[in-house]
């Protein structure tokens, strides 16, 4: 059994202007141990999934429309806040990307850092201080006793980064959430955060599912990447395969757009338009507006998620039809 | 070099610290750009690297005379900047345009398209009052933008389109020179490569030069033809854009170049990655001799003696005393 399975969960934000579907039916599941890449451009909706499974969409403006979040066989939508609680922030944790507004500047880091282990575990202060203490030294922050004592204020982007993860981390959860975490970061920072990543995913056996707009992030870290458009999911394939033969025509753009792949001076492919309106929805695939391969079906008739190879799935009409 | 449009003689912007409040000293100095020199040819591309705080959007806004600086000399096709009177400026601002970031805190949200882009035209008086709404018009095509949405407003627009906008302003005044300032940093994949597109077409077409600056190197390499990276204020290496993202010389480009991830899985499972310790250190307390020293693997005794200045090697010009010692791969 996966440990975290989500199906068909919707999430739309209710607003003077209409209903806007920021998640519009998405299923995907994590093993024990996986890391997930969750790919897409702004407003695709990667995040707004995870907040949804984590419990933190504002209400109103939105609501979680239907669909389960089942982990470990608890349905995480639906069950009483205390179950869910027990299991948030414990065996299910998550870190942000603004490492400033998410840790809180009137606390020191003990105070933050060991919240969960008082919560969650009851163990003495003094106890959960020394956990705290080593999870610190782990992240790789010298001299933490001393450390432990300072403000967010006091500590660069890359070292507040890795305070959060030894927040998500200090409960050895078995499923990490990581929405974007390297992206306010510089290439040399995100390089040990990610190192830091992968070593703890090893350590604690734990399954990640890894939210970032950058592909190439995902491709040294991912087991398994999914494509995210417009609120839903168009691909899900192995690493590998998405890379070597990206099936859905959005998948391709994407990649063909990349400066890192193209040849150095060549003109980069660009995607025509904008992406849509998820307020005003459409009634066929919601990129055919801007896909070079669409065709009249495309505009009118609804996708699903189908599998075209083992492992490898795709919401595309024309694909599933063999025709491209 | 005969034909710059632009040359920097050991530039440098610091920014004094002071302490206390009744007896307020003077206790050091945060020396942002600490001495570069550089030139940009016609219809050059420069790109600038490198990590948040290594002073490189402090040296462009010093080439731009918005931060005056410390010491040094900003020479614009011939005309020497650093003294010029505030109407010697004023001309010469024509001819260095800016492009900023975020392109939603660079434009006036009260100014719809066409005041943003009248603005300039009838300051710098480039044509009769009765042409500036045919300027307008053409300059939006330029960039790519429909006459449509003349009167609208910048909230209207999305990310991509706003950076549009910035690009026409600064193409207004018919520039010599334009600093861009991480202008694709903030947008999407699918976005950024229309406006790197935009930027390529109108460097050759307009013989415009380009000092790009970007902490996204495959982005830098894509569009550039010398890239200079800087540490701590200083430039550590200077060359040919595919040199210097291929082969680098200097330990900290390499460090910055390994720690690239690339979108290649296999690549990226079989490659060594140079993981850099720490942070890097304050400008306002650099350390002696090569910056770079304590988080350099190849450092020696020698190195932190005395601060290398950049000298010729390999095709490039190398800031480090070991340049020729340490095996490039």
């Amino acid at each position: 059994m996966p440990l975290l399975s989500v199906t068909d969960l919707r999430t739309h934000f209710h607003s003077g202007g209409g209903v806007t579907r920021a998640v519009d039916g998405v299923s995907f599941s994590v093993e024990r141990g996986e890391t997930l890449g969750l790919v897409g451009e702004s407003g695709s909706g990667k995040s707004v999934t995870c907040y949804s499974i984590m419990g933190l969409i504002p209400r109103p403006p939105g609501r979680v429309e239907g669909g389960a979040a089942l982990f470990d066989g608890t349905d995480l939508l639906r069950c009483p806040p205390r179950e869910a609680r027990a299991i948030r922030g414990k065996r299910l944790a998550m870190i942000f990307q603004d490492p400033m507004t998410s840790l809180n500047p009137y606390l020191r880091i003990s105070d933050q850092l060991i919240e969960p282990l008082l919560i969650h575990e009851q163990i003495p202060r003094k106890e959960a201080l020394r956990r705290g203490i080593e999870m610190l030294e782990a992240v790789g922050i010298h001299d933490a006793p001393r450390q432990i004592r300072r403000y967010p204020h006091e500590f660069s982007g890359g070292m507040r980064q890795r305070v959060m993860i030894a927040m998500a981390l200090v409960t050895r959860p078995e499923l990490l959430i990581a929405d974007e975490p390297t992206t306010a970061l510089d290439v040399t920072v995100q390089a040990q955060i990610l190192e830091l990543i992968r070593r703890f995913q090893r350590e604690l056996d734990m399954a990640v599912i890894f939210i970032t707009h950058d592909l190439a992030v995902v491709s040294g870290l991912c087991d398994r990447v999914q494509v995210m458009y417009a609120g839903r999911i168009v691909e899900t394939a192995g690493t590998r395969a998405l890379f070597s033969r990206p099936r859905h025509p959005y998948t391709r753009a994407l990649q063909r757009s990349i400066p890192a792949i193209q040849p150095k001076g060549s003109e980069l492919y660009t995607i025509p338009g904008l992406p849509p309106d998820l307020s005003k929805p459409q009634p066929g695939c919601p990129f055919a507006p801007r896909c070079e391969f669409a065709a009249d079906r495309c505009r009118t008739t609804a996708v699903e998620l189908a599998e075209v190879a083992p492992g490898q799935s795709q919401a595309c009409l024309r694909v599933q039809a063999g025709e491209i | 070099m005969a034909d710059s449009i632009l040359e920097l003689h050991g530039v440098k912007a610091h920014f004094p610290v002071y302490r206390g409040f009744l007896h307020r000293r003077r206790i050091g100095d945060v020396r942002a750009v600490d001495g570069v020199t550089l030139s940009l040819a016609r219809g050059e591309v420069l790109g600038l690297v490198g990590e948040s705080g290594c002073g490189k959007s402090t040296l462009a806004r010093t080439v731009l005379q918005l931060i005056p600086p410390t010491a040094g000399r900003i020479v614009l096709d011939g005309r020497d900047l650093t003294n010029a009177s505030a109407r010697e400026l004023m001309a010469c601002r024509r001819d260095l345009q800016m492009v900023f970031q975020d392109p939603f805190a660079s434009l006036n949200p009260s100014l719809n398209v066409f005041e943003t882009l009248a603005e300039p035209l009838r300051v710098h008086r480039m044509c009769p009052p009765s042409e500036v709404a045919a300027r307008v018009g053409v300059l939006m095509h330029t960039v790519g933008l429909s006459p449509r949405f003349v009167r609208k407003y910048p909230h209207e627009f999305s990310g991509g389109q706003r950076q549009r906008i910035a690009i026409a302003r600064a193409l207004a005044l018919e520039p010599k020179v334009i600093v861009a300032d991480e202008p694709v940093s903030a947008l999407d994949v699918s976005i950024q490569a229309q406006i790197l597109n935009l930027l390529g077409q109108l460097t050759q077409r307009m013989h415009l030069s380009l000092i790009f600056i970007a902490h996204d190197l495959s982005v830098v390499k894509h569009i550039s033809d010398r890239i200079a990276v800087m540490y701590l204020g200083k430039i550590v290496e200077l060359g040919p854009a595919v040199d210097v993202i291929e082969r680098p010389v200097h330990p900290y480009t390499r460090a910055l170049i390994s720690a690239i991830p690339r979108p290649d899985p296999d690549a990226e499972r079989s490659r060594q990655r140079i993981v850099l310790l720490g942070d890097p250190p304050s400008p306002a307390h650099p350390p002696d001799g090569c910056a770079f020293h304590p988080r350099c693997p190849h450092a020696q005794e020698r190195c932190k003696a005395s601060a290398p200045s950049l000298a010729p090697f390999a095709g490039r010009e190398v800031a480090c005393v070991r340049a020729g010692e340490i095996q490039v791969p």
